[in-house]
Protein backbone atom coordinates (compact mmCIF):
# COMPACT_ATOMS: atom_id res chain seq x y z
CA UNK A 1 0.00 0.00 0.00
CA UNK A 2 2.70 2.44 1.06
CA UNK A 3 4.77 1.40 -1.95
CA UNK A 4 1.91 2.10 -4.27
CA UNK A 5 1.68 5.63 -2.99
CA UNK A 6 5.41 6.15 -3.39
CA UNK A 7 5.15 5.14 -7.03
CA UNK A 8 2.27 7.51 -7.49
CA UNK A 9 4.11 10.56 -6.23
CA UNK A 10 5.98 11.32 -9.47
CA UNK A 11 2.77 10.79 -11.44
CA UNK A 12 0.98 13.08 -9.00
CA UNK A 13 3.54 15.80 -9.62
CA UNK A 14 3.24 15.37 -13.37
CA UNK A 15 -0.54 15.67 -13.14
CA UNK A 16 -0.50 18.56 -10.71
CA UNK A 17 0.04 20.97 -13.57
CA UNK A 18 -3.09 19.71 -15.34
CA UNK A 19 -5.60 19.20 -12.53
CA UNK A 20 -6.62 22.65 -11.38
CA UNK A 21 -6.61 23.24 -7.63
CA UNK A 22 -10.03 22.90 -6.00
CA UNK A 23 -11.99 26.12 -6.31
CA UNK A 24 -13.11 27.75 -3.10
CA UNK A 25 -16.60 26.54 -2.25
CA UNK A 26 -19.26 29.25 -2.55
CA UNK A 27 -22.12 29.33 -0.07
CA UNK A 28 -25.69 29.44 -1.40
CA UNK A 29 -29.12 29.91 0.12
CA UNK A 30 -32.09 27.69 -0.67
CA UNK A 31 -35.75 28.60 -0.41
CA UNK A 32 -38.26 25.72 -0.25
CA UNK A 33 -38.21 25.07 -4.02
CA UNK A 34 -35.44 27.25 -5.39
CA UNK A 35 -32.00 28.80 -5.10
CA UNK A 36 -32.87 32.39 -6.04
CA UNK A 37 -29.36 33.78 -6.62
CA UNK A 38 -26.87 32.44 -9.18
CA UNK A 39 -23.78 30.89 -7.56
CA UNK A 40 -21.19 33.64 -7.04
CA UNK A 41 -23.36 35.97 -9.16
CA UNK A 42 -22.07 34.10 -12.25
CA UNK A 43 -23.87 34.19 -15.58
CA UNK A 44 -24.60 30.84 -17.22
CA UNK A 45 -24.00 29.99 -20.87
CA UNK A 46 -26.54 27.56 -22.37
CA UNK A 47 -24.23 26.33 -25.10
CA UNK A 48 -21.52 25.36 -22.62
CA UNK A 49 -24.20 23.90 -20.34
CA UNK A 50 -25.34 21.53 -23.07
CA UNK A 51 -21.78 20.18 -23.30
CA UNK A 52 -21.55 19.78 -19.52
CA UNK A 53 -24.83 17.83 -19.48
CA UNK A 54 -23.54 15.38 -22.09
CA UNK A 55 -19.95 15.03 -20.82
CA UNK A 56 -19.33 11.78 -18.95
CA UNK A 57 -16.62 13.32 -16.79
CA UNK A 58 -18.69 16.38 -15.87
CA UNK A 59 -22.46 16.59 -15.42
CA UNK A 60 -23.24 13.33 -17.18
CA UNK A 61 -26.91 14.15 -16.77
CA UNK A 62 -27.38 11.84 -19.78
CA UNK A 63 -26.40 8.87 -17.62
CA UNK A 64 -29.84 9.11 -16.04
CA UNK A 65 -31.97 11.53 -18.08
CA UNK A 66 -33.11 11.46 -21.70
CA UNK A 67 -32.20 14.86 -23.15
CA UNK A 68 -32.68 16.47 -26.58
CA UNK A 69 -29.03 15.76 -27.50
CA UNK A 70 -29.52 13.46 -30.50
CA UNK A 71 -25.84 13.12 -31.40
CA UNK A 72 -25.19 11.20 -28.16
CA UNK A 73 -26.22 7.54 -28.56
CA UNK A 74 -27.09 6.38 -25.04
CA UNK A 75 -29.52 8.18 -22.78
CA UNK A 76 -30.31 6.82 -19.32
CA UNK A 77 -33.73 5.69 -18.11
CA UNK A 78 -33.41 6.55 -14.43
CA UNK A 79 -34.73 10.11 -14.24
CA UNK A 80 -37.53 11.90 -16.13
CA UNK A 81 -36.85 13.23 -19.65
CA UNK A 82 -35.64 16.81 -19.38
CA UNK A 83 -37.12 18.03 -22.67
CA UNK A 84 -39.64 20.70 -21.65
CA UNK A 85 -38.19 21.14 -18.16
CA UNK A 86 -37.78 24.87 -18.86
CA UNK A 87 -41.57 25.17 -19.13
CA UNK A 88 -42.26 23.02 -16.08
CA UNK A 89 -39.80 24.72 -13.74
CA UNK A 90 -38.42 28.25 -13.32
CA UNK A 91 -34.62 28.64 -13.62
CA UNK A 92 -34.34 29.21 -9.86
CA UNK A 93 -36.09 25.86 -9.29
CA UNK A 94 -33.85 24.04 -11.77
CA UNK A 95 -30.90 25.52 -9.88
CA UNK A 96 -31.98 23.81 -6.65
CA UNK A 97 -32.40 20.47 -8.46
CA UNK A 98 -28.87 20.70 -9.81
CA UNK A 99 -27.20 22.05 -6.65
CA UNK A 100 -28.81 19.65 -4.19
CA UNK A 101 -31.79 17.57 -5.28
CA UNK A 102 -31.92 15.99 -1.81
CA UNK A 103 -33.45 19.21 -0.47
CA UNK A 104 -36.43 18.47 -2.74
CA UNK A 105 -36.44 14.70 -2.46
CA UNK A 106 -34.29 13.43 0.44
CA UNK A 107 -34.08 9.84 -0.84
CA UNK A 108 -33.24 10.71 -4.45
CA UNK A 109 -30.54 8.93 -6.43
CA UNK A 110 -29.73 12.20 -8.19
CA UNK A 111 -26.28 13.41 -7.12
CA UNK A 112 -25.97 16.79 -5.41
CA UNK A 113 -23.79 18.61 -7.93
CA UNK A 114 -22.81 21.47 -5.66
CA UNK A 115 -22.67 20.03 -2.17
CA UNK A 116 -20.39 21.46 0.51
CA UNK A 117 -17.33 19.15 0.24
CA UNK A 118 -17.39 18.85 4.03
CA UNK A 119 -20.65 16.90 3.68
CA UNK A 120 -19.19 14.36 1.24
CA UNK A 121 -18.45 11.00 2.89
CA UNK A 122 -15.44 8.92 1.77
CA UNK A 123 -14.50 10.79 -1.38
CA UNK A 124 -11.54 9.21 -3.17
CA UNK A 125 -8.27 11.14 -3.11
CA UNK A 126 -8.62 12.55 -6.61
CA UNK A 127 -11.93 14.24 -5.84
CA UNK A 128 -11.55 15.13 -2.17
CA UNK A 129 -12.50 18.71 -1.29
CA UNK A 130 -14.29 19.21 -4.61
CA UNK A 131 -17.87 19.66 -5.71
CA UNK A 132 -19.05 17.53 -8.67
CA UNK A 133 -19.49 20.60 -10.86
CA UNK A 134 -17.83 23.99 -10.57
CA UNK A 135 -20.01 26.99 -9.79
CA UNK A 136 -19.71 28.12 -13.41
CA UNK A 137 -20.69 24.68 -14.72
CA UNK A 138 -23.79 24.66 -12.47
CA UNK A 139 -24.88 28.02 -13.86
CA UNK A 140 -24.18 26.84 -17.43
CA UNK A 141 -26.32 23.72 -16.98
CA UNK A 142 -29.12 25.73 -15.39
CA UNK A 143 -29.03 28.17 -18.32
CA UNK A 144 -29.18 25.24 -20.77
CA UNK A 145 -32.12 23.51 -19.07
CA UNK A 146 -34.01 26.80 -18.89
CA UNK A 147 -33.91 26.89 -22.73
CA UNK A 148 -35.64 23.48 -22.98
CA UNK A 149 -39.16 24.82 -23.33
CA UNK B 1 -43.74 10.95 -19.80
CA UNK B 2 -46.15 8.02 -19.96
CA UNK B 3 -43.21 5.77 -20.77
CA UNK B 4 -41.47 7.07 -17.67
CA UNK B 5 -44.51 6.36 -15.47
CA UNK B 6 -44.86 2.87 -16.87
CA UNK B 7 -41.17 2.20 -16.23
CA UNK B 8 -41.69 3.39 -12.67
CA UNK B 9 -44.56 0.99 -12.07
CA UNK B 10 -42.94 -2.15 -13.47
CA UNK B 11 -40.42 -2.68 -10.68
CA UNK B 12 -43.06 -2.03 -8.03
CA UNK B 13 -45.65 -4.39 -9.43
CA UNK B 14 -43.47 -7.31 -10.47
CA UNK B 15 -41.37 -7.68 -7.31
CA UNK B 16 -41.25 -11.42 -6.86
CA UNK B 17 -38.21 -12.16 -4.76
CA UNK B 18 -34.60 -11.61 -5.72
CA UNK B 19 -33.51 -11.80 -9.35
CA UNK B 20 -30.16 -13.16 -10.47
CA UNK B 21 -27.89 -11.04 -12.66
CA UNK B 22 -28.36 -13.82 -15.23
CA UNK B 23 -31.82 -12.43 -15.96
CA UNK B 24 -30.28 -9.16 -17.14
CA UNK B 25 -27.96 -10.82 -19.67
CA UNK B 26 -28.58 -11.01 -23.39
CA UNK B 27 -29.32 -14.51 -24.76
CA UNK B 28 -25.79 -14.59 -26.27
CA UNK B 29 -24.15 -13.92 -22.90
CA UNK B 30 -26.40 -16.46 -21.17
CA UNK B 31 -25.33 -19.05 -23.71
CA UNK B 32 -21.69 -18.53 -22.70
CA UNK B 33 -22.53 -19.14 -19.04
CA UNK B 34 -24.71 -22.14 -19.87
CA UNK B 35 -21.95 -24.02 -21.66
CA UNK B 36 -19.00 -25.05 -19.48
CA UNK B 37 -16.81 -25.46 -22.55
CA UNK B 38 -17.44 -21.87 -23.59
CA UNK B 39 -17.47 -20.29 -20.12
CA UNK B 40 -13.95 -18.88 -19.57
CA UNK B 41 -14.65 -18.81 -15.81
CA UNK B 42 -14.24 -22.59 -15.81
CA UNK B 43 -10.48 -22.13 -16.12
CA UNK B 44 -10.48 -20.64 -12.60
CA UNK B 45 -12.40 -23.72 -11.41
CA UNK B 46 -9.75 -25.94 -12.99
CA UNK B 47 -6.90 -23.95 -11.44
CA UNK B 48 -8.70 -24.19 -8.11
CA UNK B 49 -9.12 -27.93 -8.53
CA UNK B 50 -5.36 -28.36 -9.04
CA UNK B 51 -4.63 -26.41 -5.87
CA UNK B 52 -7.31 -28.36 -4.00
CA UNK B 53 -5.49 -31.59 -4.77
CA UNK B 54 -1.95 -30.26 -4.31
CA UNK B 55 0.06 -31.42 -1.32
CA UNK B 56 0.65 -28.74 1.34
CA UNK B 57 3.61 -28.21 3.68
CA UNK B 58 2.33 -30.83 6.10
CA UNK B 59 1.98 -33.50 3.45
CA UNK B 60 -1.74 -33.47 2.81
CA UNK B 61 -4.11 -31.57 0.51
CA UNK B 62 -7.61 -30.13 0.80
CA UNK B 63 -8.79 -33.38 -0.79
CA UNK B 64 -7.30 -35.42 2.09
CA UNK B 65 -10.08 -34.15 4.38
CA UNK B 66 -12.74 -33.07 1.89
CA UNK B 67 -12.55 -35.99 -0.54
CA UNK B 68 -11.49 -36.35 -4.16
CA UNK B 69 -12.92 -33.38 -6.04
CA UNK B 70 -14.42 -32.13 -2.77
CA UNK B 71 -16.86 -35.06 -2.66
CA UNK B 72 -17.25 -34.76 1.12
CA UNK B 73 -18.11 -31.06 1.05
CA UNK B 74 -21.82 -30.46 1.57
CA UNK B 75 -23.21 -28.06 -1.06
CA UNK B 76 -25.84 -26.88 1.42
CA UNK B 77 -23.08 -25.87 3.80
CA UNK B 78 -21.23 -23.99 1.05
CA UNK B 79 -24.44 -22.16 0.20
CA UNK B 80 -24.77 -21.06 3.84
CA UNK B 81 -21.64 -18.86 3.67
CA UNK B 82 -20.77 -16.41 5.16
CA UNK B 83 -21.30 -18.22 8.46
CA UNK B 84 -20.63 -17.04 11.99
CA UNK B 85 -17.17 -18.11 13.16
CA UNK B 86 -17.31 -18.93 16.86
CA UNK B 87 -13.51 -18.80 17.19
CA UNK B 88 -13.32 -15.53 15.26
CA UNK B 89 -16.39 -13.95 16.86
CA UNK B 90 -17.38 -12.53 13.48
CA UNK B 91 -18.55 -13.62 10.01
CA UNK B 92 -16.33 -16.04 8.12
CA UNK B 93 -16.68 -15.77 4.35
CA UNK B 94 -15.85 -18.59 1.98
CA UNK B 95 -12.67 -16.71 1.15
CA UNK B 96 -11.81 -16.52 4.86
CA UNK B 97 -12.38 -20.29 5.13
CA UNK B 98 -9.99 -20.95 2.24
CA UNK B 99 -7.29 -18.93 4.02
CA UNK B 100 -7.93 -20.64 7.36
CA UNK B 101 -7.57 -24.11 5.82
CA UNK B 102 -4.57 -23.06 3.76
CA UNK B 103 -2.67 -21.82 6.81
CA UNK B 104 -3.96 -23.96 9.67
CA UNK B 105 -4.80 -27.29 8.05
CA UNK B 106 -2.24 -27.42 5.24
CA UNK B 107 0.39 -25.50 7.20
CA UNK B 108 1.18 -23.37 4.17
CA UNK B 109 2.73 -19.93 4.13
CA UNK B 110 -0.17 -17.41 4.26
CA UNK B 111 -1.43 -15.97 0.99
CA UNK B 112 -2.33 -12.33 0.52
CA UNK B 113 -6.06 -11.98 1.13
CA UNK B 114 -6.84 -11.33 -2.54
CA UNK B 115 -4.14 -13.62 -3.96
CA UNK B 116 -5.27 -15.25 -7.19
CA UNK B 117 -4.74 -18.75 -5.83
CA UNK B 118 -7.19 -17.97 -3.02
CA UNK B 119 -9.60 -16.72 -5.68
CA UNK B 120 -9.20 -19.96 -7.65
CA UNK B 121 -9.80 -22.10 -4.58
CA UNK B 122 -12.86 -20.08 -3.62
CA UNK B 123 -14.19 -20.39 -7.18
CA UNK B 124 -13.61 -24.15 -7.20
CA UNK B 125 -15.37 -24.67 -3.86
CA UNK B 126 -18.34 -22.46 -4.63
CA UNK B 127 -18.72 -24.12 -8.01
CA UNK B 128 -19.29 -27.40 -6.12
CA UNK B 129 -22.54 -25.85 -4.86
CA UNK B 130 -23.73 -24.68 -8.27
CA UNK B 131 -27.52 -24.95 -8.38
CA UNK B 132 -27.85 -24.89 -4.60
CA UNK B 133 -30.03 -22.04 -3.26
CA UNK B 134 -28.12 -19.44 -1.23
CA UNK B 135 -29.19 -19.84 2.38
CA UNK B 136 -27.47 -17.54 4.86
CA UNK B 137 -28.98 -17.63 8.34
CA UNK B 138 -29.00 -14.12 9.72
CA UNK B 139 -31.56 -14.78 12.44
CA UNK B 140 -29.02 -15.38 15.22
CA UNK B 141 -25.32 -14.54 15.64
CA UNK B 142 -24.96 -12.97 12.19
CA UNK B 143 -27.84 -10.56 12.75
CA UNK B 144 -25.79 -7.56 13.96
CA UNK B 145 -23.29 -8.04 11.12
CA UNK B 146 -26.13 -8.26 8.61
CA UNK B 147 -27.49 -5.02 10.00
CA UNK B 148 -24.13 -3.26 9.76
CA UNK B 149 -23.84 -4.52 6.19
CA UNK B 150 -27.25 -3.14 5.35
CA UNK B 151 -26.30 0.18 6.91
CA UNK B 152 -23.29 0.43 4.57
CA UNK B 153 -25.50 -0.64 1.65
CA UNK B 154 -27.68 2.38 2.38
CA UNK B 155 -24.89 4.91 3.03
CA UNK B 156 -24.23 7.64 0.47
CA UNK B 157 -20.62 7.26 -0.62
CA UNK B 158 -18.06 9.32 -2.50
CA UNK B 159 -18.36 12.47 -4.53
CA UNK B 160 -21.42 11.08 -6.34
CA UNK B 161 -23.07 10.44 -3.00
CA UNK B 162 -25.21 7.54 -4.17
CA UNK B 163 -25.91 4.35 -2.21
CA UNK B 164 -25.92 0.71 -3.35
CA UNK B 165 -29.63 0.75 -2.56
CA UNK B 166 -30.33 3.46 -5.13
CA UNK B 167 -29.12 1.56 -8.17
CA UNK B 168 -29.81 -2.00 -7.09
CA UNK B 169 -33.13 -1.68 -5.25
CA UNK B 170 -34.77 1.33 -6.85
CA UNK B 171 -33.73 0.98 -10.49
CA UNK B 172 -32.78 -2.57 -11.52
CA UNK B 173 -33.75 -3.23 -15.12
CA UNK B 174 -33.36 0.43 -16.10
CA UNK B 175 -30.42 1.71 -18.06
CA UNK B 176 -27.77 4.08 -16.78
CA UNK B 177 -26.34 5.41 -20.03
CA UNK B 178 -25.95 2.18 -22.01
CA UNK B 179 -25.70 -0.19 -19.06
CA UNK B 180 -28.74 -1.95 -17.58
CA UNK B 181 -28.66 -1.96 -13.79
CA UNK B 182 -29.11 -5.31 -12.06
CA UNK B 183 -30.09 -6.11 -8.49
CA UNK B 184 -26.43 -6.48 -7.60
CA UNK B 185 -26.89 -10.07 -6.44
CA UNK B 186 -23.91 -12.17 -5.39
CA UNK B 187 -25.04 -15.70 -6.32
CA UNK B 188 -22.70 -15.84 -9.32
CA UNK B 189 -19.46 -14.87 -7.55
CA UNK B 190 -16.64 -15.21 -8.24
CA UNK B 191 -17.81 -14.28 -11.75
CA UNK B 192 -16.23 -14.17 -15.18
CA UNK B 193 -16.49 -10.63 -16.57
CA UNK B 194 -17.02 -10.14 -20.26
CA UNK B 195 -15.67 -6.58 -20.06
CA UNK B 196 -12.30 -7.25 -18.42
CA UNK B 197 -11.96 -10.92 -19.39
CA UNK B 198 -11.11 -11.74 -15.77
CA UNK B 199 -12.54 -13.87 -13.01
CA UNK B 200 -13.52 -11.32 -10.40
CA UNK B 201 -14.00 -11.63 -6.65
CA UNK B 202 -16.83 -9.89 -4.88
CA UNK B 203 -14.32 -7.52 -3.25
CA UNK B 204 -12.98 -6.44 -6.64
CA UNK B 205 -16.49 -5.94 -7.94
CA UNK B 206 -17.44 -3.80 -4.95
CA UNK B 207 -14.35 -1.71 -5.54
CA UNK B 208 -15.40 -1.13 -9.15
CA UNK B 209 -18.62 0.37 -7.80
CA UNK B 210 -16.57 2.53 -5.41
CA UNK B 211 -14.59 3.89 -8.37
CA UNK B 212 -17.86 4.74 -10.15
CA UNK B 213 -19.03 6.62 -7.07
CA UNK B 214 -15.63 8.33 -6.77
CA UNK B 215 -15.47 6.88 -3.29
CA UNK B 216 -12.42 5.69 -1.35
CA UNK B 217 -12.22 1.90 -1.57
CA UNK B 218 -12.41 -0.43 1.37
CA UNK B 219 -9.79 -3.11 1.92
CA UNK B 220 -10.86 -6.55 0.68
CA UNK B 221 -10.15 -7.92 4.11
CA UNK B 222 -12.12 -5.20 5.95
CA UNK B 223 -14.99 -5.67 8.40
CA UNK B 224 -16.97 -3.29 6.17
CA UNK B 225 -16.82 -5.62 3.16
CA UNK B 226 -17.22 -8.71 5.36
CA UNK B 227 -20.48 -7.29 6.78
CA UNK B 228 -21.61 -6.17 3.35
CA UNK B 229 -20.99 -9.68 2.03
CA UNK B 230 -23.22 -11.09 4.79
CA UNK B 231 -25.96 -8.61 3.89
CA UNK B 232 -25.65 -9.13 0.13
CA UNK B 233 -25.69 -12.91 0.30
CA UNK B 234 -28.65 -13.01 2.71
CA UNK B 235 -30.45 -10.48 0.52
CA UNK B 236 -30.16 -13.06 -2.27
CA UNK B 237 -31.28 -16.03 -0.18
CA UNK B 238 -33.07 -18.49 -2.44
CA UNK B 239 -31.13 -17.62 -5.60
CA UNK B 240 -29.26 -20.56 -7.03
CA UNK B 241 -25.48 -20.40 -6.98
CA UNK B 242 -24.10 -19.92 -10.52
CA UNK B 243 -20.34 -19.78 -9.85
CA UNK B 244 -18.58 -19.06 -12.13
CA UNK B 245 -21.34 -16.88 -13.58
CA UNK B 246 -20.78 -14.74 -16.69
CA UNK B 247 -21.48 -11.04 -16.21
CA UNK B 248 -20.78 -7.71 -17.92
C1 LIG C 1 -27.90 9.09 -11.00
C2 LIG C 1 -28.99 9.58 -11.79
C3 LIG C 1 -29.13 11.06 -12.07
C4 LIG C 1 -28.19 11.92 -12.57
C5 LIG C 1 -26.72 11.62 -12.90
C6 LIG C 1 -28.86 13.16 -12.75
N1 LIG C 1 -30.16 13.07 -12.35
FE1 LIG C 1 -31.54 14.55 -12.41
N2 LIG C 1 -32.94 13.33 -11.57
C7 LIG C 1 -32.76 11.99 -11.33
C8 LIG C 1 -34.00 11.43 -10.85
C9 LIG C 1 -34.23 9.96 -10.48
C10 LIG C 1 -34.94 12.48 -10.81
C11 LIG C 1 -36.40 12.43 -10.34
C12 LIG C 1 -36.47 12.62 -8.85
C13 LIG C 1 -36.41 11.30 -8.13
O1 LIG C 1 -37.26 10.43 -8.43
O2 LIG C 1 -35.53 11.12 -7.28
C14 LIG C 1 -34.24 13.66 -11.28
C15 LIG C 1 -34.82 14.91 -11.42
C16 LIG C 1 -34.24 15.99 -12.04
C17 LIG C 1 -34.89 17.26 -12.28
C18 LIG C 1 -36.34 17.60 -11.99
C19 LIG C 1 -37.12 17.24 -13.25
C20 LIG C 1 -38.58 17.56 -13.20
O3 LIG C 1 -39.15 17.53 -14.27
O4 LIG C 1 -39.12 17.77 -12.13
C21 LIG C 1 -33.99 18.05 -12.93
C22 LIG C 1 -34.19 19.48 -13.40
C23 LIG C 1 -32.76 17.27 -13.06
N3 LIG C 1 -32.95 16.05 -12.52
C24 LIG C 1 -31.60 17.74 -13.65
C25 LIG C 1 -30.41 17.03 -13.75
C26 LIG C 1 -29.20 17.58 -14.31
C27 LIG C 1 -29.06 18.95 -14.92
C28 LIG C 1 -28.25 16.61 -14.18
C29 LIG C 1 -26.77 16.69 -14.57
C30 LIG C 1 -26.02 17.80 -14.08
C31 LIG C 1 -28.88 15.48 -13.55
N4 LIG C 1 -30.20 15.76 -13.31
C32 LIG C 1 -28.22 14.28 -13.26
C33 LIG C 1 -31.59 11.27 -11.51
C34 LIG C 1 -30.39 11.79 -11.95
Amino acid sequence: MIFRHLFLIPIGIALAAEVPAAEPYLAWRAEPASVPEPLGGLKGDAQRGRAVAANQAQGNCLACHPLPIPEEPFHGEIGPPLAGVGSRLPAVGIRLWVINARLIKPDTIMPAFYLDPKEIYRSDDDHAGRTLLSAQQVEDVVAYLATLK
Amino acid sequence: MIRFLVLLLIPLSLWAGPKSGYEYLTPESRAIQDDDFQNPGMSAVEEGSKLFHAQGEEGHSCATCHGEGGAKLDPRRIAAYPVFGKAQGKPVTLRDRVHICWEERLGNFPLEFDDKNALYLETFVRHLARGEPVNVDVSAELKPFYEMGEKLYRTRLGQFGMTCYHCHDQYPGRKMRAQPLSEGQTNGFPTYRLGSGKVTSLGDRLNECMVSLRAARFEHDSEDYRNLEVYLNARGNGLKIETPAVRY
